[in-house]
């Protein structure tokens, strides 16, 4: 239903609408451009609440205001000259982090080689990983596996074709594999403590 | 059959629901004779888990609270 009104209902319908959804967004903004999480989300609200006429319905107010505050971390990152890096495909295709995990064998007493891995990461640990991803296919990422979005509904956020989402999605998991295997080798994550 | 490398390729496109009907069928009679590329998958699985689970971190009350005032300053 559109609920076009005075600025006063405009800004009580934003508010309605924002309220509940604030820690989400600051999450995935926390996701997606690290330590300007709170200033990417401020930006996101007072743009919502200029275009609140936009919203034809208010049960799309979620994927509205996801794709609204993607768009204002995108912008943070054209204003500082940050370009995102495509990546050579080859140079990451042939990655499987389960794999290098096997071969390596960082944990040799270990009879869960590859969930000892993953426990190795906490919710820090795995934010510094997603940093270290081009925000091309960090943003897809986010969306899809932390926020539960589908990838049609992120190509619809990003104005993008869904061939184009399906692929960074597939790049990103294979950036990410790779990323956590670094990170871990970097952060000393791969010694063998108590076990 | 398809092979291990075109198998685990589709991996996550398989869990993500998001293959061809030909295609998923051609990965589930692979992981059903390959007993490595079930381990990639039951990885895959617990990798998307770890993702997922840093999406209810907590966040500091401060933040919070500066946001809700944002919101509440809104000018009518």
């Amino acid at each position: 239903m559109v609920v076009a009104g005075s600025r006063a209902d405009r800004a009580e319908r934003i508010r309605r609408l924002a309220h509940e959804e604030l820690p989400r967004l600051y999450r995935i903004a926390r996701r997606i451009v690290g330590d300007e999480a709170e200033d990417a989300v401020q930006d996101c609200l007072l743009k919502a609440f200029q275009k609140i006429d936009q919203l034809q319905d208010d049960t799309a107010a979620r994927s509205w205001l996801t794709s609204i505050l993607v768009n204002c971390c995108r912008d943070r990152y054209r204003s500082q000259s940050r370009r995102p890096d495509e990546v050579e495909f080859d140079e990451v295709e042939e990655f499987s982090l389960y794999r290098k995990i096997a071969y390596e064998d960082p944990f040799p007493y270990s009879d869960s080689l590859h969930l000892d891995f993953l426990a190795e990461f906490g919710n820090e640990d795995v934010r510094a990983v997603l940093l270290r991803i081009s925000e091309l296919y960090r943003i897809p990422l986010v969306l899809v596996y932390m926020d539960g979005f589908l990838a049609r509904e992120v190509a619809a956020m990003l104005d993008a074709p869904l061939g184009t989402v399906l692929a960074r999605l597939h790049r990103g998991r294979k950036l990410f594999e790779k990323q956590m295997w670094e990170y871990a080798s970097e952060r000393g994550l791969l010694r063998e403590v108590t076990r | 059959m398809i092979s291990c490398a075109e198998a685990v390729r589709q991996l996550w496109e398989y869990l993500d629901d998001v293959i061809p009907e030909t295609e998923r069928v051609s990965v589930e009679a692979h992981l059903a004779r390959c007993r490595r590329c079930c381990g990639e998958l039951e990885f895959a699985r617990e990798l998307r888990l770890t993702l997922a689970s840093t999406a209810n971190e907590s966040i500091p009350h401060g933040v919070l609270r500066r946001l809700h005032e944002t919101l509440e300053e809104l000018e009518p």
